[in-house]
């Protein structure tokens, strides 16, 4: 019978049925400080060991200050976010899983340390705490978030229980604009579907817009899978896959690649195979998009406006835009591109690869941000910013007036120093326009590497292609 | 975890759509290390000003919602990031119950794998139970066993739910000690897969 990509990874993994649920195999299981204290006491509780440390990887990423890394975990202000990246290391080292300290140069964002070590493999299934890990199904794995009882049971398992998700596919077909690329089609995705479009789903995506993007586009396009409600985003694995994995630290060496290569190969959706649920978005049409709400469904192309309340006849839907509006400081009917900003944050799992900060330096190369607005960029890892100042990268961000800071999640949800002030204005790249996410009061615009420079230069929400 | 077979509680009306767990429990509560104590924090932004007073119009902090036991919500309740703090805080403010027509994925797990039962209506009922809800001091009766939701005025609906979480919530049982009943199946796989995938076992 012929199989999508997902259903080839579910077949792959399934270790035994139990009580309805499937029992599957977890390859790769990624942790970070803040979902996993509870899951490493669960077990010491009920005195189980950590099944597979050599399957388990850990990073310090969400509490971690953006500045002053060297000085340490010791450095770190906040004693609740000091602790919590103490018991990580602990837990840790007590139970032999491999641990990137803060500062460590190959440290940074979960989401970008797996696949940046070669960890991430297609065919692969992987979990972490942690809601986008959707990510890593750009190279063709079936990786998902979950919650902290689950990450207990990974780590005492090596096994999720899981039930089969209803296939989708997202085909992206067409050759886009200049200024247009993968955050753009993933807004233009979760503002056809919705946010609970993909629940229940696991989503493919698929097209020839798709196979154009490099890793870091896939990349930021699977991880925003989950603002669509969808657990896991993938991409079937092709050479541009191969190319990016080659030569890794933790990537197969000669015989064994070729023998990876090969099986690597086998994971790609059969002809005919049957998705539930079929979308299809033409690239060639997008032009920039952006987000005016408080949901990443908020999304408007950078000549729209944003809605008058009046025009929706749900009146509960017409009583949320009322409220994200009233939140969002906007009036009904506005031009999104007459917002002016206050803050911009180029960074996160979903834009903080070197491709992003490269796409981001192009823009900036030459420019200045405009006087009022604090702009910064947030490298996803270490080996980023150091690959970002080997090319001049930071040289070009700092003259123009951008902060160039040290790698962590940052200001994408405001766990750390970095966050906005109540009412702050901010033109981001991450993932999540949700109120107060990225500080209490603070308003999120989301948007490509390219539009968030185009913002900071501006001043307001900008068209990229005007500059 | 504590099992769950029948609550009588208060119901809370909270019906905003794609209330997301940002919402639920902001993350300046995610620093614990405890999975205790959380309760403080639910929908701390929408409970408390800037000051840390209560702000009176948000429905829990009404006299008549106080000790709520459920909450009757919105469409695709729980979106968003995979923090469990979310059903951990529910569970310490006294909250065991929420009713709403639909909840997204990885919330779900996280509920069941604590004990909280979600209870799925078509959304005509949902409003339904959300009026009687604004009526006061009533209270709802959620029966795990039956499969019903009776409002105060005594009109009771049915829910579905898999059998197999049923009885989990009903036993209150631990999903590790249930896996690790199959570990012989899990070593087999390793071993079989150490052969044909030599380079994910190094
Ligand atoms: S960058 Fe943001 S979304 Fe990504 S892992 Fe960190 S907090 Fe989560």
């Amino acid at each position: 019978m012929a199989k999508t990509l997902y259903d080839k990874i579910w077949d792959a993994h399934a270790v035994a049925s139990s009580d309805g649920d499937t029992i599957l195999y977890i390859d790769l299981h990624l942790i970070h400080e803040v979902t996993t204290p509870q899951a490493f006491a669960g077990l010491r509780t009920s005195h189980r060991p950590v099944r597979r440390p050599d399957r388990t990887l850990a990073v310090a990423d969400h509490n971690t200050p953006t500045e002053g890394q060297a000085l340490g975990v010791a450095g770190v202000k906040d004693d609740e976010a000091r602790l919590q990246l103490q018991t990580l290391e602990r837990n840790a080292k007590d139970n032999g899983i491999e641990f990137f300290p803060m500062g460590d140069i190959r440290n940074g964002i979960v989401h970008v340390i797996g696949p940046e070590q070669g960890r991430t493999q297609p065919g692969m299934t992987i979990v972490c705490g942690d809601s986008h890990t959707s990510t890593h199904g750009a190279f063709g794995a079936l990786a998902m978030g979950i919650g902290t009882s689950e990450v207990e049971h990974v780590l005492a398992t090596q096994s999720l229980r899981q039930k089969k998700a209803k296939n989708m596919r997202a085909l992206i077909e067409g050759t886009p604009v200049p200024g247009v690329g993968a955050k753009d089609y993933a807004l233009a995705v979760i503002a056809t579907i919705g946010t609970a479009g993909g629940t229940g789903y696991a989503i493919e995506y698929a097209g020839d817009a798709v196979r154009a993007l490099s890793m870091e586009g896939r990349m930021t396009l699977c991880n925003l899978t989950i603002e669509a409600g969808a657990k896991a985003g993938m991409v079937a694995p092709d050479q541009t896959t191969f190319d990016y994995l080659m030569g890794r630290p933790a990537t197969p060496k000669a015989g064994a690649w070729d023998m990876a290569l090969a099986s690597w190969k086998s994971y790609f959706t059969d002809e005919g195979a049957h998705f539930d649920h079929e979308v299809t978005i033409d690239a060639s049409q997008l032009i920039p998009q952006v987000t005016w709400g408080t949901s990443p469904e908020d999304v408007v192309a950078i000549n729209g406006v944003v809605p008058d309340p009046e025009t929706f006849h749900d009146e509960a839907k017409r009583a949320q835009v009322e409220r994200a509006l009233d939140y969002m400081g906007l009036k009904p009917g506005q031009r999104i591109d007459e917002a002016r900003i206050d803050r911009v944050f180029i960074g996160s799992c979903t834009n903080s690869r070197i491709e992003d900060l490269r796409a981001a330096a192009d823009v900036a190369r030459g420019r200045k941000v405009a006087s009022h607005v604090k702009a910064m960029v947030v490298p996803g890892s270490g080996l980023v910013k150091a690959q970002a100042e080997e090319e001049g990268l930071d040289v070009i961000f700092k003259d123009a007036g951008f902060d160039w800071r040290e790698p962590g999640c940052s200001m994408c949800l405001g766990m750390n120093p970095d966050r906005l002030a109540p009412g702050e204005r901010c033109a981001s790249t991450s993932n999540r326009n949700f109120e107060g996410r990225q500080g209490r009061g603070g308003r999120t615009h989301l948007m490509s590497p390219v539009m968030a420079v185009a913002a900071a230069i501006a001043g307001r929400i900008a068209d990229v292609r005007d500059l | 975890m504590t099992p769950f077979t029948r609550l009588d509680a208060r119901a809370a009306p909270l019906l905003e759509a794609n209330i997301d767990t940002d919402q639920i429990i902001p993350k300046q509560f995610l620093k614990t290390v405890e999975r205790e104590g959380l309760g403080c924090g639910l929908f701390f932004e929408w409970r408390f000003d800037e000051q840390g007073h209560e702000k009176p119009e948000f429905v829990l902090n009404k006299p008549e919602y106080k000790n709520a036991g459920i909450l009757i919500a919105g469409e695709n309740f729980g979106c968003g990031s995979s923090r469990e703090h979310a059903p951990w805080a529910l569970i310490d403010f006294g909250i065991s119950c929420v009713i709403g027509s639909s909840f997204a994925d990885i919330f779900t797990g996280n509920c069941a794998n604590n004990g909280l039962l979600l209870v799925r209506l078509p959304e005509a009922q949902v409003q339904a139970l959300q009026s009687e809800a604004k009526g006061g001091n009533h209270i709802f009766t959620v029966d795990l066993e039956q499969q019903t939701v009776t409002a105060p005025s005594g009109a009771s609906y049915r829910f579905e739910i898999d059998p197999n979480l049923k009885n989990k919530l009903l036993k209150g049982l631990d999903a590790i000690g249930e896996t690790l009943q199959h570990e012989g199946d899990i070593t087999t796989f390793e071993e079989r897969r150490k052969l044909i995938q030599p380079w994910v076992a190094a």
